[in-house]
């Protein structure tokens, strides 16, 4: 093969050849530049991540417990503290009131008593800059700025905390241990910890959680050091973290993330793939008889394919090149964009991996995309130029073509489970994409096959022509249908699934349900409460028994003794270990449906005889979690009491629907003389009303904790609406990268538009009819590429919603409608844009410019 | 006349094509010889077999039966490839449609023979040179940069035969060289061809209906219903 023959050819041509496949290299473009942006992106947000974890964790080594640290770890704690160079702080988080006695304002927050120096690596910035350090001293609180809006009150104004009254000094800025949506339930309040001590409320508080922060000196190996008395930790309930595994946790939450985002620019680039196909498709059919002349002329098999095949590399290299110079670019920009979402300060880098990366790939999916396509290009005869009426003839079963095809689906594959957070996702990305392309496809075919069948003698010419010219030789159906109806599909998919994740969200405030959340009610306050909630205005007001409780044993097994055997195979450590609280009533909830034995009223006790335990409730997924089933047994450490108890039945209880869920639900009877505290649900109807209830209640009882529900309800609409708007941006991304296709497609056939519509002209076709003709085409092609698109979104986003999120699909038809429309919209902007030049010219010049 | 070697020899040959499940015979038992530097003219009706002889002779095509040799080299015994190469070094081509690469100006046009061959130099200059002297022995220097799209038919088919020489071949097939051109420039163009021909010693064969074109050759090969019906050798 002569080499420097093909790539002089290959250069030659391109200049023609680029102006005619530049669209298909956008979406090329588009795609590897997102996956350097989204590669580059993760690496610098890890290495970020780990050069700043100790300031992050705000320790070496921090140590969690819901209860007070027992004695051992103390000591263990001490061990490492009392050493030169070793320090520690603590932090005791619980949500309580804030109550403004200023004006009775009143708002649930996150208490956050500091002790020592905390955080024993970076800043808290606070405004006054000096209000941090003044929190060492009693009766002092640093708020954040939103304490301050929604109890109206100011700087230099007193607070009510439980019992404590402390003074507002200043508002924090910055906590770098803080992640931004860990303010959510409330926002914080820092106090001192002999200020929470005095609230009073860490004896009645619920949500209580401990931390303790350890600077540790540098001649302790912190992982040897931890990984020696993790036994010990375990069977004390303590967590303990350090900054490395801290920084670790927080990068690979990212990281699946990112792999995720990958998909989204893997989809686009595959597609820019579908495009360069059909592209080099109607190229190479073009370029038959060149290709017979050179083989007339002496240049070999070989030598011509490679010179088409080096057009197409060199293509895609391009691409890919702007595509890395795009990812740079946008990996540059994230870091600023995404400021408020990242933990860390974050820098970008250059990153030669995901150049590399993003360079092969791009350059791998335009030659493997394009090979089918050319191999008809090895077909041509050098008779055929000699002969015009010769067609190649194929082979059904040409070996080459199904190896070529082998490594197209290979790629496909290997790219998706590369980039894939875990092989199973990218396989089903993968699965996915073939189901999505393949229905799309079948979509087109009959489409063709129907508008020739079908079509009705007696419709107007233009119309006739329209649908004739759907399937024209040469024609770009298949590849407008894949290309639009890819990005309906994501876009109509997402709407669908946002669509119904947010109805079922929603807490319908207007109605009758209930919209106050009160915890932390003691035994002998129900009736207090009961009482002041109705004089207050509120309507169906609950209450239900909470025991807290501990697992004591599972099955006969102790738990300090399953929580110690890290080799066996056996319940979830996070279901042992947890912190339950438990209830017990006689009646199934509407909520709950029993899957498996039965409630106290029906059939007999699993356990029959003898000292019989009490029976208990356990929810499905617990249980699983548990791994017990009806008739096992469970034994209880309530507050220091152990109760021996069995599983009586197994519920599946809707989480979505708001309602006191639990669980574990104990027989009436067994825990009654156990401790407890109670929360209520009720409903008040007005903003005004809830605000006074919730005052009225914390004067009186200034442990029990109200959440209003509409407050929740918007910090989870917020929430959602920056989760929505990253979902949309990457629907956007892939609706784009159709669309680019799609002008690509619609471009490639513009030669033989203008020399049909200049041959129709010259028989004598008005303008107006070579119009109606050609929105006839393009109306057709995009309702039944949206209508396709459309149809397999709601299949999907319906399994999706039902079967994933477990919600309810909700159909929102208008927003279909509208979708459906912008498509046809779309695909008629893009037709006429293409069309620009058709009508415009003489038709003489147009014949003349199109022979050859 | 059997002492000098003959430069195509075609025995037997015959070419059956399958058209609608029937066999259907387009050459049959074709026996012809041509010596160097003849000008042969093949001439018969339309379906005659003309096309489909040239073809074979120009090794573009197998034969069903026989065998066609082009200066020594039996074709048989060569792969598709192997009459690629062969083709790029012995043998020039003129088409009815002409044929040029849209994409390629009119200089690049006529040098692709030389660049197939991997050539540096041609008729003892570098190869652009010369393709910029066959150019202006077609009288085409100043249109060298034109694409085939900016050139009238004349001048295409003026390039076509520049494209033709370049590779100095010893065989010139033409099919119809006049067949898409008015008659004073498809006769502008036949003059420049024999001139061309006689300059480069090449052997010419050419498949016309233009009677006064076939007029022009030493030899005319009558076709009809793929068989010979005359052979006339040269008017002299």
């Amino acid at each position: 093969m002569n080499l420097r023959f093909a790539l002089r050819l290959a250069a030659r041509e391109a200049r023609s050849t680029t102006r005619r496949l530049a669209v298909y290299m956008l979406s090329i473009v588009l795609g590897v530049g997102a996956l350097v942006a989204v590669h580059s992106f993760r690496v610098d947000v890890t290495r970020s991540i780990q050069q700043e974890s100790r300031r992050l964790l705000g320790a070496d080594l921090r140590f969690t417990s819901s209860r007070p640290f027992p004695d051992s770890v103390m000591a263990l704690v001490d061990s490492l503290s009392k050493m030169p160079g070793g320090e520690e702080s603590r932090v005791t988080t619980l949500l309580s009131m804030a109550f403004a006695p200023a004006n009775g304002a009143t708002r649930l927050v996150q208490v956050r008593a500091v002790e020592g120096a905390f955080p024993l690596y970076g800043q808290v910035r606070s405004d006054p800059a000096d209000a941090w350090s003044e929190l060492g001293r009693p009766g002092r609180a640093v708020v954040d700025p939103a304490v301050l809006i929604q109890l109206e009150v100011g700087t230099g104004d007193t607070l009510s905390v439980g019992l404590a009254r402390v003074e507002i000094v200043g508002t924090v800025a910055d906590v770098p241990t803080d992640l931004a949506f860990q303010t959510a339930i409330g926002p914080r309040v820092f106090v001192s910890a002999s200020d929470l001590q005095r609230s009073g409320l860490l004896s009645t508080g619920s949500l209580v959680r401990h931390q303790l922060f350890l600077r540790v000196p540098g001649e302790v190996d912190v992982e040897t050091f931890l990984d020696e008395r993790r036994g010990l930790l375990r069977a004390q309930r303590v967590g303990a973290v350090t900054a490395q595994d801290y920084a670790e946790d927080l990068a690979s939450g990212l990281e699946v993330l990112g792999r995720f985002l990958a998909l989204v620019g893997l989809g686009a680039l595959l597609l820019g793939g579908v495009g360069v196909a059909s592209a080099v498709h109607v190229f190479v059919k073009e370029k038959l008889t060149a290709v017979a002349v050179l083989r007339c002329l002496g240049a070999g098999q070989a030598g011509v394919f490679s010179a088409y095949l080096l057009q197409a590399g060199g293509l895609g290299l391009i691409g890919s090149i702007l595509g890395v110079l795009l990812g740079i670019g946008v990996q540059r920009m994230l870091p600023v964009v995404l400021a408020d979402y990242l933990p860390v300060p974050v820098a970008p880098f250059p990153n030669l991996a995901a150049i590399l990366a993003g360079l092969g790939t791009g350059l791998w999916v335009a030659l493997a995309f394009s090979l089918d396509p050319l191999m008809t290009v090895r077909d041509v005869t050098p008779l055929h130029a000699l002969r015009r009426e010769f067609e190649p003839e194929r082979s059904r079963l040409d070996p080459v073509r199904l190896g070529v095809w082998t490594v197209l689906v290979l790629s496909i594959l290997f790219l998706s489970v590369w980039q894939a957070p875990r092989p199973m996702v990218g396989l089903a990305f993968a699965g996915a994409l073939a189901v999505t392309l393949a229905v799309l496809g079948l979509v087109a075919t009959l489409l063709i096959r129907a508008s020739r069948r079908f079509l009705p003698g007696a419709a107007s010419y233009a119309v006739r022509q329209g649908f004739a010219n759907l399937f024209r030789p040469r024609n770009q159906t298949v590849a407008v249908v894949l290309a639009l109806g890819f990005g309906v599909f994501v876009v109509a998919t997402v709407f669908l699934v946002e669509g119904s994740l947010l109805q079922g969200l929603s807490f319908e405030t207007g109605e009758q349900r209930s919209n106050l959340l009160l915890f932390d009610i003691q035994e002998d306050q129900t009736t207090g409460v009961r009482d002041q909630l109705i004089q207050g205005g509120a309507e169906g007001v609950e209450l239900t028994p909470i025991v807290p409780a501990r697992i004591a044993s599972l099955k006969g097994r102790r738990v300090e003794e399953l929580l110690a055997d890290s080799v066996a195979r056996g319940p979830e450590r996070w279901a042992v270990r947890r912190q339950y609280r438990n209830t017990f009533r006689g009646h199934l909830a509407d909520t709950e449906e029993i899957v498996r034995g039965s409630w106290w009223d029906e059939g007999p006790s699993p356990v029959s005889g003898g000292e019989r335990p009490a029976r208990i409730s356990v929810e499905s997924e617990l249980a699983e979690d548990l791994d017990v089933e009806v008739g096992d047994r469970i034994g209880w450490d309530v507050q220091g009491v152990e109760i021996e108890t069995v599983v009586a039945s197994i519920r599946r209880v809707d989480w979505n629907r708001f309602a006191p869920n639990f669980f574990v639900v104990f027989e009436e009877g067994a825990l009654e003389e156990a401790p407890r505290s109670y929360v209520a649900l009720a409903h008040a109807g007005t903003e005004e009303q809830r605000a006074r209830v919730q005052r009225d209640l914390v004067r009186a009882f200034p442990n029990v904790s109200v959440l209003d529900l509409t407050l929740v309800q918007e910090t989870v609409d917020v929430i959602l609406s920056r989760v929505s708007r990253a979902v949309r941006a990457m629907a956007a991304f892939s609706l784009v990268a159709g669309v680019l296709v799609l002008i690509g497609s619609l471009a490639t056939s513009r030669f033989q538009r203008m020399r049909e519509s200049a041959l129709l002209r010259t028989l004598g076709a008005e303008r107006t009819l070579i119009v109606r003709i050609l929105l006839t085409e393009y109306v057709a092609l995009g309702a039944l590429a949206a209508t396709g698109g459309l149809l397999l979104a709601g299949i999907s986003s319906w399994l999706l919603v039902r079967f994933l999120f477990d919600f309810d699909f909700a159909l929102r038809a208008p927003g279909l409608l509208a979708i459906w429309a912008g498509a046809g919209v779309l695909t008629l902007a893009a037709g006429v844009l293409n069309s620009r030049g058709v009508l415009g010219r003489p038709p003489l010049v147009v014949l003349r410019d199109a022979t050859e | 006349m059997q002492a000098r070697e003959m430069i195509i020899e075609a025995r037997q040959l015959s070419k059956t094509y399958t058209s609608g499940g029937q066999p259907l015979t387009v050459l049959e038992d074709i026996d012809l010889v041509v010596e160097p530097e003849a000008f042969l003219a093949i001439v018969g009706p339309s379906g005659s077999g003309k096309t489909t002889l040239l073809g074979l002779l120009a090794g573009l095509d197998e034969p069903s039966g026989g065998s066609v040799t082009l200066d020594g080299q039996d074709l048989s015994h060569l792969t598709e490839d192997g009459r690629a190469r062969f083709r790029a070094e012995h043998v020039g081509f003129v088409f009815q449609t002409f044929h040029l690469l849209p994409t390629l100006t009119a200089l690049e046009n006529v040098l692709v023979p030389l660049e197939i061959l991997g050539a540096k130099r041609a008729g003892g200059l570098p190869i652009r040179e010369w393709a910029e002297s066959l150019l202006g022995r077609v009288g085409l220097r100043d249109r060298m940069g034109h694409y085939p799209a900016q050139l009238s038919g004349g001048e295409q088919q003026r390039v076509a035969l520049a494209r033709a020489f370049s590779n100095r071949p010893k065989i010139l097939f033409a099919d119809e060289p006049t067949g898409n051109l008015d008659v004073d420039t498809g006769g502008n163009v036949v003059d420049l061809m024999v001139e061309l021909n006689r300059e480069a010693r090449t052997t010419l064969v050419l498949v016309t209906h233009d009677t006064s074109l076939a007029a022009r050759a030493q030899r005319v090969v009558q076709l009809h219903g793929g068989r010979v019906l005359s052979d006339m050798g040269p008017a002299a």
